[in-house]
């Protein structure tokens, strides 16, 4: 893993915690919307803190899929939950939401799952077809797919 | 109301955006993973070229599907639900789901490390719903 890598990593984090931190803060402030008025969910695009918010998705999901090309959907899953401890901060601290020591616990039981990935190795390296033809452990859906 | 019925009901839910987060999922990282390394291709096509590349493969559309559907029951069960329940089990359940979906279906090495990783993720997000 690069420092390159890492970091696309860390704009996954960043950008899907930020990007739903601000489409509840654009949301909240525009009150309940009701599915018989689905004007007013267009009207809500167009919010400050909802564009914002879905801008930062976008770019979550450029940078996912960035990440899912380099390195395992099972590494880069819990690696990238960093964000549920993000978006925790950002509710007590910027959103004034009330954070119970169960959730404090749950963001540190996310941490350390962070911690165990991240040490470990982040691609798997697949052999080719010709030698995995021969060794045949067991058929994978790659395979199948193909 | 009979409470058997309600909670049958919920599991059927929670099963459906699972089921469906995670198919996505596994395509999504079936999709790339047949496409290659994005930096390498944007560096050699451009960044329209690895937007060609992405948004061609019909592995990605299927994946596309799929988080459409799951985001369809995520608000069909929302509507029934209540969010403190149905998205911290959906998310925490998806982890497991991913884990073992990716060891079976994408061949990846899932080793005791990932599978702590996936477990304390999992727990850790099921106690942010408390």
């Amino acid at each position: 893993m690069t420092f390159r890598r890492y970091l696309v990593l860390a704009i996954v984090t960043i950008t899907a915690s930020c990007g739903d931190t601000f489409l509840a803060r654009g949301m909240h402030s525009l009150g309940p919307v009701s599915l018989a008025h689905p004007a007013e969910l267009i009207r809500a695009i167009f919010s400050p803190w909802v564009a914002a918010g879905i801008v930062l998705l976008i770019g979550f999901f450029a940078s996912y899929l960035t990440a899912l090309s380099f390195a395992d959907l099972t590494y880069v899953l819990p690696a990238t939950s960093l964000g549920y401890v993000i978006m925790t901060v950002l509710a007590k601290w910027w959103l004034h939401e009330h954070v119970s020591a169960w959730r404090w616990l749950g963001v540190l039981c996310i941490t350390m799952g962070v911690g165990f990935v991240t040490r470990g190795p982040s691609w798997t390296e697949h052999p080719p077809a010709s030698a995995r033809s021969s060794e045949s452990v067991q058929p994978h859906v790659e395979e199948a797919l193909r | 109301m009979n409470a058997a019925p309600v909670l049958l009901a919920t599991i059927g839910m929670i099963a459906a955006i699972v089921v469906t987060a995670t198919a996505g999922d596994i395509l999504m990282a079936s999709a790339l993973r047949q496409i290659g390394d994005l930096d390498i291709i944007r560096a050699r096509s451009g960044l329209a070229g690895a937007a060609a590349a992405v948004v061609t493969n019909s592995r990605f559309g299927l994946g596309v599907v799929f988080l459409a559907l799951s985001f369809f029951s995520l608000l069909y069960s929302l509507s029934h639900r209540e969010l403190s329940l149905i998205g911290p089990a959906a998310t925490s359940l998806t982890f497991v789901t991913n884990a073992v979906a990716a060891k079976f279906f994408l061949g990846e090495n899932v080793d005791r490390r990932r599978w702590t990783a996936a477990i304390f993720v999992c727990v850790g997000v099921a106690l942010l719903a408390f």
